[in-house]
Formats: C-alpha cells, sequence, structure tokens
C-alpha cells in the first residue's frame, strides 16, 4: 500500500483497516468536534471511525481490500 | 433492476432467504455491503486466512450455494433507501453509482452491530469491539495487538481471547461482568446444543492454559493513553454492573482492548418504513413480526437479529423460512411441511440463543456509572454531562436530545451511542421500553454524493433558448 505516500508491506486481500493496524498504523484520524485520536473501532463497517481517503474516495477502511499499490491517505495532521 | 424478490443482507438470514425463494422460482436480489456473503459470524476470511472451524465451513458452504444459484447478489452495494409505491423500491450505491432495484416482495435481514456501554477511554486507537476482534481473528488473520484485553460480557469472551491465544498472541486478562456461578447456570439451557458447549470447553481450556487472568464480576473502569492505548484499568462490579465502592483498581498494561456488552439488531431499514416495532428485555427495540416473521405491513418479512437477538443458526433457518413465505405469498407452492419443521428447529436453537443472549446482555447500572465528561457520541464528541443537560431542560425523547446535542448526528447515524443514550433518558421517562428508538432516516448509510449523481451531469440539462428581445 501506498500510505501517506509512504510503502507499507500489507497482506493483499485483507482489509485495509486490518493492513493498517498490522503495519502499526492505529491512529487513522481525528475526530472533527473533538479532535481526538481514533483509530479502527467496529470493523464490520457501522461506527465510520476508520474512514480514511483510499484512492481518492472517502471510505470504510474496514470495507476495502487491500490490492497492490491501493493509495491511503489519512486525514489529520499526518495527510498529504 | 426488476425481481420478484428483495432481499437486504446476504448473512445467514439473508442468503438462506434467497436461496429459498430462488429454489421455488422466483428472481431474486440480494444486495448486501459485504465483497462476500456470509455476514459476520460465517464471514468469509481473507485468501492469505486458512480456517476449517464450523462457522468458516458453514459460510463457504453457503457462498458455494450462493454460486450456483439464480440468485443476483449485489455485493459490495449500499442500500440507502427504501420506499413503497405499487412495488418495493430500494435504491443501491455500487461502483460509483446508484441504481434502483424493485420488487414484488421485500426480505429485511439487516442483522445486528455490537453495543458497547461508554467509559473514559473508549475512544482510543486501540480500543475496539469484541465482534471486530473476530474480524480481526478470523477473517483477516490479525491480531488486535501485542497484548490484548478482552472484556465484557457473552461467549464472545471467550470466542476472542481463545483465538488470540491459537494465533500466536497475547492475552493480558479477561475481564467479564458475569460470575463464574451465572455461566454455571446458563449451561442446562445449552443442552440441545452440545457442539456450542463443545467449543465453550474447548475456549476455556486453552485460556487456562496459558495462564490468562480471569476477572469474574469486573469491569473496565478506564481506558489509558493519549494517542493510543497504554493500560486498561478493571474495578470490581455487583450483579448490576455497579462499581464496588473501595474495592482495589488493578491496572494492566495493554496496547489493546477488545470490549462488547452484547448485539443491537440494526432496525434503520425497518424504522425508514415505519414498521411496528416492539420492545424486548433481551433485544432492546426490535422489528414485529408475527409466526412467519412476515412484518407489520403487506409482502414483508423479517429475518434474523432485526426481530430478535437469536444468533447465526436461528438465522439461517428464519432466513428459509422468511423465503418460503416469500414464494408462497407470490403465487408458488411452497411446501407446508417445511415450514413447519424450520418453525421447530427455530424454537429448539432458540433456548440456547436465550441463554447466551441474556448473558451478553448490559448490565442495568451501567450507563448510571457512566462518568459525566466520558463520551457517549463517538461522531459528535458528546458527553454524558451534555445529554443530562438536554434532559434536564426537557429533552424526553431520542430525537429531542439528537436535535439538542447532536448525539446521533454523525455518520455512524447513532448506531454506536443510541444505547446509552437510551439508557441515560429510561429513568426520566419510566424505563428504557418507553424510549422509542431514534426516527428513521434516509440514507439508510452515508453515501457518496458522486454516487448519487452517478453519470447525471449538470451540463447536460437542456437549458432553453432566451426569449428573443
Amino acid at each position: 500500500m501506498r500510505v501517506d505516500g509512504r510503502d507499507v508491506v500489507a497482506t493483499p486481500g485483507i482489509s485495509v483497516a486490518a493492513a493498517l493496524l498490522a503495519a502499526g498504523i492505529v491512529v487513522l484520524r481525528r475526530s472533527p468536534a473533538g479532535d481526538t485520536p481514533r483509530g479502527a473501532f467496529c470493523l464490520m463497517g457501522v461506527c465510520q471511525e476508520c474512514t480514511v481517503l483510499i484512492e481518492g474516495r472517502a471510505e470504510r477502511a474496514c470495507m476495502i481490500a487491500v490490492r497492490d499499490g491501493i493509495a491511503v491517505s489519512l486525514r489529520g495532521p499526518h495527510a498529504e | 433492476m426488476k425481481v420478484d424478490l428483495a432481499v437486504l443482507g446476504a448473512g445467514p438470514a439473508g442468503a438462506n432467504a434467497a436461496l429459498a425463494a430462488a429454489g421455488h422460482g422466483l428472481s431474486v436480489a440480494v444486495i448486501d455491503e459485504n465483497a462476500a456473503a456470509g455476514g459476520q459470524v460465517w464471514r468469509a476470511p481473507a485468501p492469505s486466512v486458512t480456517r476449517d472451524d464450523a462457522d468458516a465451513r458453514d459460510g463457504a458452504a453457503l457462498r458455494e450455494k450462493l454460486r450456483i444459484s439464480t440468485v443476483e447478489h449485489l455485493d459490495s452495494a449500499t442500500a440507502w433507501l427504501i420506499a413503497r409505491d405499487d412495488a418495493w423500491r430500494v435504491d443501491v450505491a455500487r461502483h460509483g453509482r446508484s441504481e434502483t432495484v424493485t420488487a414484488d416482495a421485500l426480505v429485511i435481514a439487516t442483522g445486528a452491530h455490537e453495543r458497547v456501554m461508554p467509559f473514559p477511554g473508549w475512544t482510543l486507537p486501540g480500543v475496539i469491539g469484541l465482534a471486530a476482534a473476530t474480524i480481526l481473528l478470523k477473517a483477516n488473520g490479525v491480531l488486535p495487538g501485542q497484548r490484548t484485553v478482552v472484556a465484557g460480557c457473552g461467549p464472545l469472551l471467550s470466542l476472542v481471547a481463545a483465538s488470540i491465544l491459537k494465533a500466536g498472541g497475547t492475552v493480558a486478562a479477561v475481564v467479564d461482568l458475569a460470575s463464574r456461578a451465572e455461566w454455571l447456570g446458563a449451561l442446562p439451557a445449552l443442552a440441545a446444543r452440545p457442539d456450542l458447549l463443545a467449543r465453550g470447553a474447548l475456549w476455556r481450556a486453552r485460556i487456562a492454559a496459558a495462564r490468562v487472568p480471569v476477572f469474574h464480576r469486573h469491569t473496565v473502569i478506564r481506558a489509558e493513553g493519549t494517542e493510543r492505548l497504554g493500560a486498561v484499568r478493571l474495578g470490581r462490579v455487583d450483579a448490576e454492573g455497579r462499581l464496588v465502592p473501595g474495592a482495589p483498581e488493578v491496572a494492566i498494561a495493554a496496547d489493546a482492548l477488545a470490549i462488547g456488552h452484547g448485539l443491537v439488531p440494526d432496525t434503520a431499514a425497518t424504522r425508514l418504513l415505519r414498521l411496528r416495532h416492539r420492545y424486548d428485555a433481551a433485544s432492546g427495540w426490535v422489528a414485529a413480526r408475527d409466526g412467519t416473521l412476515a412484518g407489520s405491513v403487506a409482502r414483508l418479512w423479517l429475518a434474523g437479529e432485526v426481530g430478535g437477538i437469536g444468533g447465526a443458526a436461528v438465522a439461517a433457518l428464519q432466513g428459509r423460512l422468511a423465503g418460503l413465505a416469500a414464494a408462497q405469498a407470490l403465487g408458488r407452492s411452497a411446501a407446508a411441511a417445511e415450514a413447519a419443521q424450520l418453525q421447530a428447529g427455530i424454537a429448539r436453537a432458540g433456548r440456547a440463543a436465550a441463554a447466551m443472549s441474556w448473558m451478553m446482555r448490559p448490565r442495568p447500572a451501567m450507563a448510571g456509572g457512566i462518568t459525566p465528561e466520558t463520551i457517549v457520541c463517538r461522531c459528535e464528541d458528546v458527553p454524558r454531562a451534555a445529554i443530562e443537560a438536554a434532559i434536564a431542560a426537557g429533552a424526553r425523547d431520542l430525537n429531542q436530545v439528537k436535535q439538542w446535542t447532536r448525539c446521533g448526528m454523525g455518520p455512524c447515524q447513532g448506531r454506536m451511542c443510541g444505547e446509552a443514550a437510551a439508557s441515560l433518558l429510561a429513568p426520566h421517562v419510566g424505563g428504557r421500553e418507553n424510549v422509542a428508538p431514534w426516527t428513521g432516516r434516509p440514507p439508510l448509510r452515508p453515501v457518496s454524493a458522486d454516487d448519487l449523481l452517478g453519470d447525471f451531469d449538470y451540463a447536460d440539462i437542456p437549458i432553453p433558448a432566451p426569449a428573443p428581445p
């Protein structure tokens, strides 16, 4: 995966959320109202906490499978 | 797309409803958000994950049956609007555009999601649901963390702890709201499901063999850390989930906490359709259905958790029953004998399901114990104190709480905070059964405006020629 322009090794076919966790990337965004750090929470598409930009679209990272070279951009101060 | 039957959800209930109806000659479309059928319990593992447990086999068998059937499976599809004119109409965002499915009959099998009662620090990265942990482990082959605390209530505690150990991970502690005696009391109801008893015994043996500390009648007081979870603090509780004053606290270093307090039926679709709902002590607010699973309007059936938590086995039987009922209603000859058999099976499996649902229930004093500064609504960062202020100012139903505080107004659409907010309101209106769920509104899930527009372009709108001067 390309995460904020950086190469991250990931297993194809697992969810982007799982791959980010496996790579030690747990802070995915900050909450818009309270500006507190957030990571994947429900992993089943319900809570929306893992919403990041994937290939330029706002997507739940738990609902998108890793494929070779997939571009992920984390929101907040870590975003590109 | 025009079909005889549209099914919302491709889990054990929805997929079986689709298969049963298609088997009796109906044209069927099943709509599901995930890339593969199976729902949560029978979720398809990633290609890199090898599994050979009962749930994996059941899920694989279901997906194979769907593959060779005539059922049209709209995967990776978000149903965002349901309406009824002469027929049912379901609008589905998929592959970057929105399409309309019309159908003579509808089965809603939207399942359930997890309930996590709020506590300080539950928004920290590293804190996840118990069901979330099963998805990481069983579908992705990824551990929740280096050292995981597993907490909450119900059978998922042992499943998650044992799965982490089996995968080579470390469980720092198991923290169970229930006492040992409560678990022993639940055993007789499981007599009809020796398979579940055997699995439970195996999980417990694995946890004991790894010498994982198990804290019964304990809860997580708070999750600690700044940017991510660093430690979990535990305290002793009574049978109602109330912290025992003066009892010593226990701090456990951990980078992951998997925690859950049962399941909540996803009634967004049934609420949007203004169906009749009822309050059930074990499952909370559920969509009302009769013995044939028919909902409160014509040509609509409700299969699985949306009408009451029963687990995957019950959901699968209910799905078949709903599919048969739909086929019969549309003039196909469905075998009455099979329906009777399914109903008997549902009743048999129901006892074990009710016992597990009881073990998963949130304890009655938990909501009262939420501290004022604890975030209840994760999406909008609304603390308990703001909700209490709204109640003190006169808010008497969930919609008012939402309008006055923004609790439930964010992208999860109240799915994560609704249970806690309702429990906070309950003592002011005479009980939880007097707190109706939020009014259902479209879209059923957040959906991108680009998907709704699809190929539409404002530039394509013909502009009339200006009037002559």
